[in-house]
Order: C-alpha cells, then sequence, then structure tokens
C-alpha cells in the first residue's frame, strides 16, 4: 500500500481531532485533582513558528487560553522545553517575571509550579505545568516520579494528536485519497453486521482489482 | 609540564607517547598522590573554593544578585548563519531564573569560587540543542576547572559530539558536572562515564551526598525544596537535580582549592571516598 493510501486510511479511523483534546483535559484534570492544584495546562510546541501554544486547560473558566501562543524563549515553560528537564518551584513571591508565560495571558499569578517536559523519543513535544499546589505541603521526590509519569502519559498524546494532524495534511490536495479516507471512516462508524458486509465487499472489491 | 609529556618527551624521537621505557618511570611521579586515609577533612576542611573557576553553563546569571555576588564573567553563545559560534559579552543577565539558581547554590557552598556564566539557553527552543553544544566546547576551550550542566539533551545526533567533548574535557582536566534526568528519558551528557552525574536526595544538609553504587546517576546531593537565588534579586523554593548538580560542582570546588591540578578521575574518586554513605556523614 503507497503512504498515501495508508495515510488516507489512518485518517480516515483516526479519532476526530476534539478527542484528542479531550483526552488532553482529561489528563490535566486528573493532574489538577491528584496535586490538589488550582490549575494544570498543557503547551504544544509548534515548530513552525517556535511558540508554545495552550493544548489543553483544566481550569473551566479559562477555556479561552486555548490556542494562545507564547514564545518558546519565554520563562520557566521555556526553559523547561529547551532545557528538557523537569523543574518545581513554590514561595515564587511577587517576582512576576519568572511566569510571564503564564501571567501576562491570563492575569493569574501563581506562587508556585510544576513544570516537566513532554517527551516522545528523542523528541520534546510541549510542556506540561501544574500550578499552585497548597502551599503548606512540602514537595517529595515521590510527586517528581508522578509528574513525570503524567508528562509520560499527555507526550503518548500529544505524540498521536500530531500523527493524526500529519495524516489529514497528507490528505489535503488529494481528493482520490480523501475518498478512501471517507470509505474506511464509514466504515468504522457501521454497526457490527453492515460492517462485516461492508468489509465482504471490500474484499470483493480487492479481488476484481487485484 | 605534565608527567605524561615528560615521559615522552625524553625519548621523542623513540618512541611513541603511548609507551613507558623503564628508565623514564621516575619521571611519571604522580602530581597528587592521594593519601593512605582520603576523609573530609584532608578533601574539604577549611577549603573555600578559592583560585577555582566555576562554569554555569545555563540561562546567564543575574549580575549582582545578592545570593551570588560577582561574576567573574558572563558570556552568551550563539551561532551565526553558517553555524560558527559567537561568543560575546552578555549584557542580558539571565534571561529565565535558572542560572541565577545554580549559581547562588555554587556561592553557598564554595564561597570564594570564581564563578563565570555561560549562557545557552533562553534565545528560544529553535537550535537550542547546536548552542548547548558549542557553548560547551566553548567553555571547555577556556579551561574552567569545572562546569555545571544542570540541563541536557534528548537528540541522540548531538550524543556522539557531546561525547567527544566531555572526552576532551576529562583528559585537560576540566570536571563535568551533569543533572541526571529526573524522568526515564534517554538524555546526555549525564550518562557518560567521563562526566559527573548528579541526582536529588531529600535531606537538607548542603554537604550530604551520597554515592551510588548502581549508576548511571553517580551521586545523589540536596535537590528537593532547595531555597535558590531567582530573578530581581528574590529567591525561591525549588526542587529539582538542576539543584542538587551545583552543590556537587561546588563541593568539587571546595576540593580543588585545597588540592589543585587533581584530574576528573582522581576527584571522583576522592567524591566517592568522602560522601556521607561510604566515608563521612556531616
Amino acid at each position: 500500500m503507497s503512504d498515501d493510501l495508508k495515510a488516507a486510511v489512518a485518517a480516515g479511523v483516526l479519532p476526530a481531532e476534539e478527542r484528542f483534546a479531550e483526552l488532553l483535559r482529561s489528563i490535566v484534570e486528573v493532574a489538577r485533582s491528584i496535586f490538589h492544584a488550582r490549575a494544570s495546562s498543557i503547551f504544544l510546541y509548534d515548530e513552525d513558528t517556535d511558540e508554545l501554544v495552550f493544548a489543553a486547560v483544566a481550569n473551566p473558566d479559562e477555556q479561552s487560553l486555548l490556542g494562545m501562543r507564547i514564545p518558546s524563549s519565554k520563562g520557566i515553560a521555556g526553559w523547561v522545553l529547551s532545557s528538557r528537564t523537569p523543574l518545581v518551584i513554590d514561595d515564587l513571591k511577587n517576582d512576576l517575571r519568572f511566569a510571564v508565560d503564564v501571567a501576562e495571558q491570563t492575569g493569574y499569578v501563581p506562587q508556585g509550579l510544576m513544570a516537566v517536559p513532554l517527551l516522545h523519543d528523542e523528541r520534546v513535544l510541549g510542556v506540561l505545568q501544574v500550578l499552585d499546589r497548597p502551599s503548606n505541603s512540602r514537595f517529595s521526590l515521590a510527586e517528581m516520579e508522578l509528574l513525570g509519569m503524567f508528562a509520560t502519559q499527555a507526550a503518548v498524546a500529544l505524540d498521536l494528536l500530531a500523527s493524526a494532524r500529519r495524516a489529514r495534511a497528507a490528505l489535503d490536495g488529494k481528493g482520490d485519497m480523501a475518498a478512501v479516507a471517507r470509505v474506511a471512516a464509514a466504515l468504522d462508524r457501521l454497526e457490527e453486521d453492515k460492517r462485516a458486509a461492508g468489509l465482504a465487499l471490500l474484499r470483493e472489491l480487492e479481488r476484481v482489482l487485484s | 609540564m605534565t608527567a605524561e609529556v615528560r615521559a615522552h618527551s625524553e625519548h621523542d624521537d623513540e618512541r611513541p607517547a603511548w609507551s613507558l621505557a623503564r628508565e623514564a618511570v621516575p619521571g611519571i611521579a604522580l602530581e597528587n598522590p592521594l593519601p593512605d586515609r582520603v576523609d573530609r577533612e584532608w578533601a574539604l576542611g577549611g577549603a573555600t573554593g578559592k583560585g577555582v573557576k566555576v562554569c554555569v553553563l545555563d540561562s546567564g546569571v543575574e549580575v549582582d544578585h545578592p545570593a551570588v555576588g560577582a561574576v567573574a564573567g558572563a558570556t552568551a553563545i550563539s551561532l551565526d548563519e553558517d553555524g560558527n559560534t559567537i561568543a560575546a559579552p552578555d549584557t542580558e543577565g539571565d534571561l529565565c531564573g535558572h542560572g541565577t539558581a545554580c549559581a547562588g547554590v555554587i556561592r553557598s557552598i564554595a564561597p570564594d569560587a570564581e564563578i563565570y556564566s555561560v549562557r545557552v539557553l533562553g534565545a528560544g527552543f529553535t537550535g537550542s540543542g547546536k548552542v548547548l553544544l558549542a557553548g560547551l566546547r566553548w567553555a571547555v576551550e577556556q579551561d574552567y576547572d569545572v562546569i555545571n550542566m544542570s540541563l541536557s539533551t534528548t537528540k541522540k545526533a548531538f550524543s556522539e559530539l557531546l561525547r567527544d567533548i566531555a572526552d576532551i574535557a576529562y583528559f585537560k582536566r576540566t570536571l563535568l558536572v551533569a543533572s541526571a534526568h529526573n524522568m526515564p528519558v534517554e538524555s546526555f551528557p549525564w550518562r557518560f562515564s567521563s562526566v559527573i552525574s548528579v541526582g536529588s536526595h531529600e535531606e537538607d544538609d548542603p554537604l550530604t551526598f551520597y554515592a551510588n553504587p548502581d549508576p548511571p546517576v553517580e551521586f545523589f546531593a540536596r535537590g528537593v525544596n532547595v531555597e535558590v537565588a531567582w530573578l530581581g534579586g528574590e529567591t525561591i523554593t525549588a526542587t529539582g537535580n538542576s539543584f542538587a548538580t551545583p552543590a556537587i560542582s561546588a563541593i568539587a570546588a571546595l576540593v580543588l582549592s585545597k588540592h589543585a591540578r587533581l584530574t576528573p578521575f582522581q576527584l571522583k574518586s576522592v567524591l566517592y571516598l568522602i560522601s556521607s554513605n561510604v566515608g563521612g556523614r556531616q
């Protein structure tokens, strides 16, 4: 099967982008809950513009942040991205500059944050942040481990999202292949009986074509 | 002149540098023989880091931060269009706070060490790996005694280049101290045997550190809830191997200020012998 055809079939059966967004949001909501934090967010790194983009936010009041962009050179998130190293900070007092990435966009200045790179293979896909854990709780290495586990999960989700986007991009301008994608998608949505019939039909088509 | 060169020069035309003639043996007396018993008093007693050059390869260091004090030199690394390294005086200080934090940890343990800042982060993500490589290469050329690297790269394409630079540093007696990654990922240069790699323990004493019998992480130093310098003359509480690493850099500087010209191999041995789970608990 050609790469275009594979991409077409894959794009047809891949979940819609909204499903990945749901997964990312679920990850940040669980992260916020587990750490008893005030907020949590995921930045996706956009290679084309060298920016970080808000891809998920746990707080329902801050969904408007989605899609907002900050330069990858700014603040803690930028350092975590470039150094590929996690960082946990408490007790920020009144220094706004540290959190310019978040604070400028939201008007919300956290007192503390955890930031961890989202690493998949050798690539860094973005940054997961958890803001304002309870101020009286002392951070532990066990929490760092937990944070790393969430980051791994989020990185897998981001990688899937990127794959889906690439598959769809491969279809742009290729009408014939897009038709294959639609067939694959339609087949994927069918009830069990109809799906079996559809597959049987495709097998017959395959026999005729080959 | 080093012992190795001395041994070679007596027989320049006769033997290659990698052999040792019987009559040349007296010429390679060690510069730094270790005593029968290496303990914390021998290694660190009264040491302040004076005369030792420690480089912080990071996001820059804030000028005149009260917890850092004087910075002996600050350089910003960038690349021109052809990929050539540009090392210019750094007038921007710290773009994030992280480099200042590392410098502050070093100052708190080795108060008289000469701290140099080499900025390789902060210009955006694109090209950051190449700038890191160029910055490390430049720093090794400057003959710093210790280079603190509280960062790593996951780019496999850079690993061999980094390994070459780390080996050059090793043989010219520049100690590279690198953060182990906090997450289960493959990253560099901390995994190399030519560097000292550092993870975190949860205790509060900055001079408590442990040797790890199960490398590649070789030592654990204080890295959890550490009060560190940050931007704007502030201090914050921070956690990460990033802050354990400069503790080991600073302790290495203390040792070097008493015992100059130890090789990285000897220095690593001394750190092992005085670590809290081997020879000394303070």
